[in-house]
């Protein structure tokens, strides 16, 4: 079944010839109390107000969901946004890069100019992300009944095996793992936005109760009510706007594993998605994992993050327990990861959070506690204290690992100017 | 239409779904069968339309042996669906089937998602949880739901030899 892949033609044309312009969401609460639909307008709306767009500049949305959140016709109605193209698309984590790579290619094809992508979604206080609820009521049936009838339904339960298989494999610890909890920890502590600010240690998480071996509760992220949005335009319209240019190298979208329904058919079980998506994204980007200076490896799970930096090269096959936590991945070390504190801490968006954050990060205007100059701009100290700065030195290359599950991923890799 | 109640959770097969309704209706009869490919004769799983590797349409429903050993698994102590939360850890195994394991090619096997149980069918007591890894060798049987519909499921084979499995902290 898995045919080996044709050589990827290298999109080197489009390297950095697009741009995310502005980044904007809403807080990240459980209890928004309000709609989806109300959400995704205001992220939508403080996107344009970081970019310093009108409605009448805007052209384009894309937007993804699973059937828990508003569409592009509402939300641009809303806000007095004429549309040239939309879609609606069905999907969670890795939706964003790929919705990114499909703005760049609809504006390439000359259907539109300037395109939103939002995600919005109340996933604490309506449909639960963690799968309880309304997500635990629907029928079992078709696919299912070889799956959820086992009462393996939740995003946890399903991966598991993956992770636990990684542990078999390679002797990876929960110890190590813990250690991207403890790391993203650290940088929402940093975040005013983050739902959780407190610092925790490895101990906190292996202590934590068990969910479903092998995840501790603190290996598992957080379910909150949020919306956020991205706009993406040509470099060449964004060279007038208010930020410093946040250019889009390359990009992969979906990229799956053999029969990626039911990724685990084809092994090792233990190497998930990435490294299939790596061989399109860095030959597209022009870069390797050792040019990039912060990571936003998806962290549904301590386990996602770890996977994913493995499988894309940011160390040999095997040592992801090592790499995540030797260091590297905390802020002051060589390559932090989810500076915003991620899905663990700041907040569950499916993925597009992580890009915003790097957006900030490349603007080099992470926005923590320090001082606004008179520029208007933030002052970093570069003091990783709790409570302290958390924008990244001289960070000029971010890459973006996007998780749909062990058989499918995405990632973008960004630069500065 | 197959439409029935399993600890809590409404299971249906509707009459479209022409593969699952025969898949079932087998297990039902405790007669474990896989479609195997007219053109190529690889046995296939989950039930489908076409064979994943030549494309090809035309299979037949030929009998399997229910062994297999477990390739990976999770224990579930927080359920999501309230009526398994009686029956927390339970285990959610991933078996590789002794039939056609390591083809086509080394790293594909036919795996199955399935529970522990015991060989009636009921998810297993905590005491057979804690003897199951990555590497027991298991046997299926089947937990009846409804005419046409019956789950396969896995008991440890107490025959089979093989070493100590490995579990997750030990």
């Amino acid at each position: 079944m898995p045919l080996p892949r044709e050589d990827v033609d290298v999109t080197t044309f489009l390297r950095d010839k697009y741009a995310i312009v502005g980044v904007g969401e809403t807080a990240y609460t459980r209890g928004s109390d309000v709609s989806t639909r109300a959400l995704a307008t205001i992220a939508v709306r403080n996107a344009m107000l970081d970019a310093g767009l009108k409605a009448s500049e805007i052209d384009g949305m894309l937007s993804y969901q699973f059937n828990d959140s508003t569409f592009s016709p509402f939300i641009a109605g809303d806000l007095g946004i004429r549309l040239n193209f939309y879609m609606d698309v069905f999907g969670g984590g890795s939706s964003t890069e790929a919705l990114i790579g499909i703005a760049i290619g609809v504006i390439e094809a000359g259907l539109c100019k300037t395109v939103v992508i939002f995600r919005a979604m109340n996933g604490f206080s309506q449909v639960r992300i963690g799968g309880t609820g309304v997500r635990a009521a629907v029928p079992v049936s078709g696919d299912m009944l070889h799956g959820r009838a086992y009462g393996w339904q939740s995003a946890g339960q399903m991966f598991a095996p993956t992770f636990m298989r990684h542990m078999h494999d390679y002797g990876t610890t929960a110890e190590q793992v813990a250690h991207v909890r403890v790391a993203h920890s650290h940088h929402g502590s940093n975040n005013p936005k983050a739902y959780y600010k407190k610092r925790l240690t490895v101990e906190d998480v292996v202590n934590s109760r068990m969910i479903c071996k092998p995840l501790h509760l603190l290996d598992c992220c957080v379910e909150t009510d949020n919306a956020n949005a991205i706009i993406v335009t040509s470099a060449e319209r964004a060279k007038d706007l208010k930020h410093p240019l946040v250019r889009i190298r390359g990009v992969v979208g979906r990229c799956s594993k053999p029969r990626a329904d039911m990724h685990y058919q084809t092994g090792p079980i233990s190497t998930v998605a990435g490294r299939y998506a790596r061989d399109i994204l860095w030959p597209n980007a022009g870069v390797g994992p050792e040019d990039v200076d912060l990571t936003g490896s998806y962290d549904a799970f301590t386990f996602t993050t770890m996977l994913q930096l493995e499988d894309y090269g940011f160390c040999k096959k095997g040592e992801g327990g090592r790499y995540v936590s030797d260091g590297t991945i905390m802020l002051g070390g060589k390559r932090p990861n989810n500076t915003s504190g991620g899905h663990l801490c700041e907040g569950y968006t499916h993925g597009i959070a992580m890009v915003i954050e790097n957006v900030r990060q490349l603007r080099h205007d992470a926005d923590d506690s320090c001082p606004i100059g008179p520029d208007g701009r933030r002052q970093h100290t570069y003091d990783y204290r709790e409570g302290g700065c958390r924008q990244v030195r001289n960070a000029e290359v971010s890459a973006n690992l996007g998780w749909a599950s062990p058989g499918t991923g995405s990632a973008m890799v960004m630069r500065r100017g | 239409m197959i439409s029935a109640q399993y600890l809590g959770m409404p299971l249906e097969i509707n009459d479209l779904d022409h593969e699952n309704l025969d898949y079932f209706a087998f297990c039902a009869k405790h007669d474990f069968r896989l479609q195997r490919c007219a053109a190529c004769k690889l046995f296939r799983y989950p039930p489908t339309t076409a064979c994943p590797w030549c494309s090809e349409l035309k299979s037949e429903w030929v009998s399997v042996e229910g062994r297999g050993i477990v390739h990976s698994y999770t224990e579930v102590h927080h359920a999501i669906q309230p009526a398994f939360k009686p029956y927390t850890p339970y285990l959610v195994l991933l078996v590789e089937l002794d039939t056609q394991s390591g083809k086509p090619t080394k790293e594909e096997g036919l795996r199955m998602i399935g529970n522990l149980t015991r060989p009636d069918g009921v998810l297993a007591p905590k005491s057979d949880v804690e003897r199951v890894g990555i590497g027991t060798h298991v046997r299926m049987v089947f937990t009846d739901i409804a005419p046409g519909l019956a789950l396969p499921q896995w008991t440890i084979d107490e025959g089979a030899a093989g070493g100590r499995p490995w579990r997750y902290g030990e």
